[in-house]
């Protein structure tokens, strides 16, 4: 007998995206789609977008969007939320988006401890306006605003995130993962769906960091670019779960 | 029934905004409107399913109203010029996103810091579009503490009706006043919200944005908010008249600066001269169909603000070169006397008395 063991989630539009070869958002999209496949939250799901390469995500998910401004996804699902505290409320967010524009924003969100659900997406650079650096832009990483490479007494140190937000009493589960090979997007698709289980619980804040690839910006094939990840990015961002309420 | 009850300004549109369904606030400190803070991070939590949030910044309390707006709730924010200032980026996305909301700007001096003292410097932020984009935002600006409860209910009622940001414009005097207020139960009108993201059950999803990076699309939004527009240019602007067929010299002022004028020109009527007062009530859409007549019959517009003048130049707009509009203005956060405003008027009078001979 036939039987079905593979197809597109639900959750999951079969429109075809707009996002370079190599791209991580891709496979990020797909995981928040299976989560929301699987928790069934498709028709309670309010999902708030970015200011970056992943702006019109909503044209690859099948659920209620918000468009937020530039960094303030934390803030727009802070007032759905609060309206609406039975509902799903997630933002998806890139590194100029969370981690420069938007700090006030998350770390406020984090702290409030808002029920919320972050998918914060960190390929250490700005992609949408062609590659400039990002708070999360590795030391010596050449970009197009940091062409001899991050300078560290010029342009100061790589921001992470997740451990900033590690010392905040108001997130409950979080956790840093990458989609960079199989086995890693298995444990990413976990996570992710661990974070909306969090929400769904009424635990407060959940956020998970997904290092991804930038072949285009960065100015790499997809494999180098897999491999810089794993060898540079990993060693400063290290893949652990930082929290989790269980 | 109707209460009547002393009151302060801000407590007023506190009052105001519950009884018009106002589910969520955000805000942040500044003053002259913190107490509205404190009275509804007092009162809100005690309704069921409404929410006060202190936000952690100026733009963050504003894109909270964007998140609630969108799901269909009645929002409300409140700041003074400062924090307004900062609010410009979020209310541009509003206007695009066309979602209802109601801002309070109790205005003081600026520019910069400023001082706390009352102003009304902020005009062209509020009229001429304070953030960046094509968009329009009704700007209403009450006068006494009962005006700031009824037009509360006005700014919600438009906001929905609309879809769009409401602003209602005091300042840090009208703010700070005591003053008794009949509580009136003004029926609040429910809107159908099929815009409103709550989750996709049993429809298809729906998308708050203000994006639209098809250069045509884009186009055809902007005309459609034009065409909006244009509707609440027809239908909603409101103002006070106080002429009549023998009026000679028209005071224009609105909020505190008109009730200052008001007292000036009891004074100047009792002297036997033909003195009105046109005050707008909505600042956009501005009251021009109000000069339209006047124009041809009166001898002198004298323009007040607490400004450097700003308004003047919608008056200036409306009259059109038919009759000379003159201004005067205090700013800084110093308020005129009513004996200065009557001297102020008697001498533009003779100017123009002068300029005649």
């Amino acid at each position: 007998m036939q039987q079905v063991i593979f197809k597109r989630p639900e959750s999951f539009t079969d429109a075809f995206t707009h996002y370079c070869p190599g791209c991580g958002h891709g496979i990020i999209h797909r995981l928040v789609a299976n989560a929301i496949d699987d928790l069934q939250l498709r028709e309670k799901v309010i999902g708030v977008g970015p200011v970056g390469c992943s702006a019109m995500i909503y044209d690859y998910l099948d659920v209620d969007f918000q468009q937020a401004a530039h960094g303030r996804a934390p803030a727009v699902a802070t007032g759905i939320k609060r309206v609406l505290p039975d509902n799903i409320v997630f933002t998806y967010q890139g590194d100029g988006d969370l981690a420069a524009i938007g700090t006030s924003e998350i770390i406020h969100a984090a702290a409030r401890g808002e029920n919320i659900t972050v998918i914060f997406v960190n390929n250490a650079i700005f992609g949408m306006t062609g590659g400039q650096m990002a708070p999360t832009t590795l030391i010596g990483q050449k970009t197009q605003t940091s062409p001899y490479g991050r300078d560290t007494t010029k342009q100061g140190y790589p921001l992470r995130v997740s451990e900033l937000l590690n010392t905040l009493e108001g997130v409950s589960y979080l956790a840093r993962v990458s989609v960079h090979d199989a086995k890693n997007v298995l444990i990413a698709k976990k996570a992710i769906k661990r974070a909306f289980e969090t929400q769904i619980a009424k635990k407060g804040f959940s956020l998970v960091e997904v290092l991804s690839i930038c072949p285009t910006n960065w100015g790499m094939k997809p494999k180098a670019a897999i491999e810089w990840l794993e060898k540079e990015m990993v060693s400063y961002y290290p893949l652990q779960v930082f929290k989790d309420w269980r | 029934m109707m209460e009547k009850v002393l009151m302060k300004g801000t407590e007023a549109i506190g009052v105001g905004a519950i009884r018009s369904g106002c589910k969520i606030y955000c805000g942040y400190p500044i003053t002259p409107q913190s107490e509205l803070l404190a009275y509804l991070a007092k009162e809100l939590p005690q309704i069921e399913g409404a929410s006060f949030i202190q936000s952690e910044s100026e733009i963050a309390a504003i894109n909270m109203i964007y998140g609630a707006a969108g799901t269909g709730a009645r929002a409300m924010t409140s700041s003074s010029s400062p924090g307004i200032s900062l609010k410009q980026e979020g209310i541009s996305y509003i206007a695009g996103a066309e979602l209802p909301c109601v801002i309070i700007n109790a205005s003081r001096g600026g520019p910069g810091l400023g001082s706390i003292q009352p102003a009304q410097s902020d005009y062209f932020q509020a009229t001429k579009g304070g953030g960046h984009g094509d968009y329009r935002m009704i700007v209403l600006a009450p006068k006494s503490v009962q005006e700031m409860y009824d037009y509360t209910f006005v700014a919600f009622d438009l906001a929905d009706k609309y879809r769009t940001p409401v602003m209602l414009m005091c300042d840090g005097a009208l703010s700070q006043l005591m003053e008794p207020v009949v509580l009136s139960d003004t029926k609040v009108v429910q809107y159908e919200k099929n815009w409103a993201t709550t989750g996709a059950k049993g429809r298809k999803p729906v998308l708050v944005s203000s994006l639209r990076i098809e250069p045509a699309e884009l186009e055809e939004h902007v005309d459609h908010l034009f065409e909006k527009y244009a509707e609440i240019m027809k239908n909603e602007v409101r103002y006070e008249s106080v002429c009549n067929e023998k009026t000679e010299y028209v005071v224009v002022a609105y909020g505190i600066m008109a009730r200052i004028a008001q007292t000036a020109i009891s004074k100047l009527r009792q002297e036997g001269i033909e003195i009105g007062l046109i005050r707008p009530i909505t600042l956009w859409p501005f009251p021009q169909q109000a000069f339209a007549e006047l124009s041809d019959k009166v001898k002198l517009f004298i323009t007040l603000e607490l400004n450097k003048g700003q308004m003047v130049e919608d008056v200036r707009l409306a009259v059109n070169g038919k009759k000379e509009v003159t201004f005067y203005g205090r700013c800084g956060g110093m308020l005129p006397t009513p004996d200065e405003i009557a001297e102020v008027i008697k001498s533009k009078i003779s100017g123009v008395k002068k300029c005649n001979k």
